[in-house]
């Protein structure tokens, strides 16, 4: 069998799909964090807490009304967005002309009454959520066995990722939101509703956090801190890909789902610091992160 | 400067109100106090945390009337999985809230932390929901006592089992910390000793979300058993992905440390056929059930081997109190150590010098769907395994105390 540095090619490639699963779920959720700050300049912490609300809210739909993860795959983002708007229209439109800090401070106060809603209501054990009929079971690659699932998942999250970048750079809502950020007076002279326009600009961004959720709650166990453990990871891909840049935080994700995925073959111990250790390293390098625009 | 001299006048009033108490019934401050330190909020919440509480409070309730005219109080504290708050939380309760035991849950860095806090202040610590069998010995104290299970029972139950039963080859799935070490190698001991073999082992850092790639790398190992020296959430994520990937087709898993809650959040359908090893489990006997009964109207759920085992700490020790006729520290840990520990939790237990509570442990195996009769109805006994042989026979401890 070829090898390469003392592991056989399979495994490595194994690893290189595994590596872009996870990624699938880093670039989902840090489009939606660079969406949020490219517009409306809010660090929101609370997305992790969202996109387990994405992932609850396709477990309630399922335990309660049997509703099946198809439908709850598009209405838990809804609500989801739903939650968000209300969210920024009662708190968060009060704080843009403050600090980030506020920003950061208030969607993570969110984070901690959000969890502990559901906290208290299911535990931490984890509810189970099983993998839709249609894409139970599992292809032999040959060199591995992917489950189908898993394969969807990729295939989901580019479609979203792709099409929210092809939205906001490559057509005319796009380029308003884009001018709604430059300069919100001079956009509102032209007669577009530029709150309004932020409002449902922070709804779509924390919707993409429930689609994540929706997407993650047959993979991982659906429970209330599901979020804080992959939101300042993705914070990190956020920093690397630069903030607000929404190719690079799709690229990023992609990109660092799969070196995480070989440090798990060659330094295990390691994979849950590597991140961070490539964010320092760009961050000294590149300040303002890999496709970040120097201001 | 007179504030700190109201504060001294004041404190010691107080100790003298203590002492006079203390004089006339032998209690200090004429109650006790049971300070309770646990997971409260995080992963290891459901095991212990809030259903902890409302054992222990169980536990008083049906002791109060052997104390008339006695109060008997609970603190307790989330320490947040950090060994600092912990023993912060319980030098506060010892030097101002008059505690007279520590009762330890999850999480053994705190464990280890508390336990030399309340040796240093003299006051019993009993500790269920940690792990480490450093506890009773290089870290042991002559005011512990490690109460439910540790890593050696947990080893010579599953893992002996497993290689009797034709499992011989293993692949180790760590959490890599402490505990999740400990439990490697002493359950590598064990698999060794009886003929089987250690083929390698992957360390997962603790609350890795995804554990499909070092699933694969044991799947390439090809060895027969997996064994899952971690624990909580992290078990729970790494079966789901070992049923995902088919490595259950190929290997046999095996949890190290499971609870009836990790089952509970899986289903039947993902753990069919796993070994485990319990020291309690709610459908042994008439006394288990009617307990677990109890305990089921109130947290409407189950209650866990640590749970369980809050009740019976806090029943043994008052049990104590009332028989040594004082609160006094010494006079109720050579209480406890004599008197054989006999409820619904242990039959015949006893605690060793070095603070080994022993007691039987049971090998269980997971029903299927299809035996699985009532909600919860999820384990058969195996086994039981005799607490001399499930724990380290005392002669083996590094533990100085005698």
């Amino acid at each position: 069998m070829t090898e390469l540095f003392g592991i056989p090619l399979s495994a490595l490639l194994s690893q290189l799909l595994l590596g872009l699963v996870n990624g699938s779920f880093y670039a989902m959720l840090s489009l939606g964090l660079a969406v949020i700050f490219g517009l409306l300049n809010v660090i929101n912490f609370a997305h992790g807490a969202l996109y387990m609300m994405g992932a609850i809210f396709a477990w309630m739909g399922l335990t309660y009304f049997g509703i099946n993860y198809w439908v709850m795959l598009i209405v838990a983002p809804l609500l989801v967005g739903l939650f968000g708007i209300i969210v920024e229209r009662l708190l968060l439109r009060h704080l843009y002309k403050l600090d980030h800090l506020y920003g950061l401070l208030l969607t993570f106060g969110l984070t901690l009454l959000i969890e502990g809603f559901f906290r208290s209501f299911y535990g931490v054990s984890g509810l189970p959520y099983q993998v839709p009929e249609a894409l139970t079971g599992a292809t032999n690659l040959g060199f591995m066995i992917m489950p189908n699932y898993r394969a969807w998942v990729v295939v989901a999250s580019l479609v979203v990722c792709l099409g929210t970048w092809y939205v906001i750079e490559r057509t005319k809502l796009g380029a308003l939101l884009r001018a709604g950020t430059e300069n919100a007076k001079l956009t509102e002279a032209f007669g577009v509703n530029v709150p309004l326009m932020v409002t449902l600009t922070y709804g779509f961004g924390v919707a993409l956090a429930g689609f994540a959720g929706v997407l993650a709650a047959p993979i991982l166990q659906v429970q209330p801190l599901m979020g804080s453990n992959l939101i300042i990871v993705v914070f990190a891909v956020v920093v690397i890909g630069g903030m607000g840049s929404i190719l690079g935080s799709i690229l990023t994700g992609l990109g660092l789902g799969v070196i995480e995925g070989f440090t798990k073959v060659f330094y295990p111990e390691a994979s849950s610091t590597v991140v961070f250790l490539i964010m320092a390293i760009v961050l000294l390098i590149r300040p303002a992160g890999l496709f970040g625009k120097e201001k | 400067m007179k504030l700190k001299k109201v504060a001294a006048a004041v404190a010691a009033c107080g100790l003298a109100l203590g002492f006079s108490g203390a004089q006339a019934q032998k209690l200090s401050g004429d109650k006790i106090v049971i300070g309770f330190i646990t997971d409260m909020s995080s992963l290891y919440s459901d095991i212990d945390g809030p259903g902890g509480v409302e054992a222990i409070r169980m536990a008083i309730a049906d002791m109060e009337k052997q104390f008339p005219g006695k109060k008997i109080e609970l603190v307790y504290a989330d320490h947040q999985n950090k060994a600092d708050i912990a023993s912060s939380k319980v030098r506060e309760w010892i030097d101002q809230s008059g505690a007279d035991v520590i009762i330890g849950g999850t999480n053994s860095a705190t464990a280890l932390a508390s336990a030399k806090v309340a040796a240093e202040k003299k006051r019993p610590y009993i500790s269920i929901g940690a792990a480490t069998s450093r506890l009773t010995n290089e870290d042991c104290t002559p005011y512990t006592v490690h109460y439910a299970y540790d890593t050696v029972a947990l080893a010579n139950g599953t893992g002996s089992a497993v290689v009797k039963s034709g499992g011989k080859s293993w692949f180790f799935l760590t959490a890599d910390y402490a505990f999740g070490h400990s439990l490697e190698k002493d359950t590598s001991d064990v698999v060794k000793a009886a003929g089987g073999t250690v083929v390698g082992a992957v360390r997962a850092p603790l609350n890795a979300s995804d554990f499909s790639s070092f699933l694969l790398q044991a799947q390439n190992s090809k060895a027969q058993i997996l064994g899952l020296a971690n624990a909580g959430g992290d078990t729970i994520n790494s079966i789901k992905a070992a049923n995902e990937f088919g490595v259950t087709k190929t290997m046999k898993l095996a949890g190290l440390l499971m609870f009836i809650n990790d089952i509970h959040a899986l289903g039947l359908k993902t753990t069919e056929g796993m070994y485990l090893t319990d020291g309690w489990y709610w459908d042994l006997n008439n006394d288990t059930r009617a307990w677990a009964k109890r305990f089921f109207e109130k947290m409407k759920r189950m209650p866990s081997m640590l749970q369980a085992g809050d009740y019976s700490a806090v029943s043994t020790y008052l049990t104590a109190v009332k028989a040594a006729g004082t609160d006094d520290a010494d006079a109720v840990m050579a209480q406890m150590k004599k008197t054989p520990i006999n409820d619904m939790f242990a039959k015949g237990g006893k605690i060793l010098p070095n603070g080994r509570m022993v007691h039987d442990m049971y090998l269980m195996q997971v029903k299927s769907p299809a035996e699985s009769k009532t909600p919860w109805d999820y384990f058969k006994v195996v086994q039981t395994i005799p607490g001399d042989v499930a724990f380290a026979p005392p002669g083996g401890s590094k533990c100085t105390l005698k």
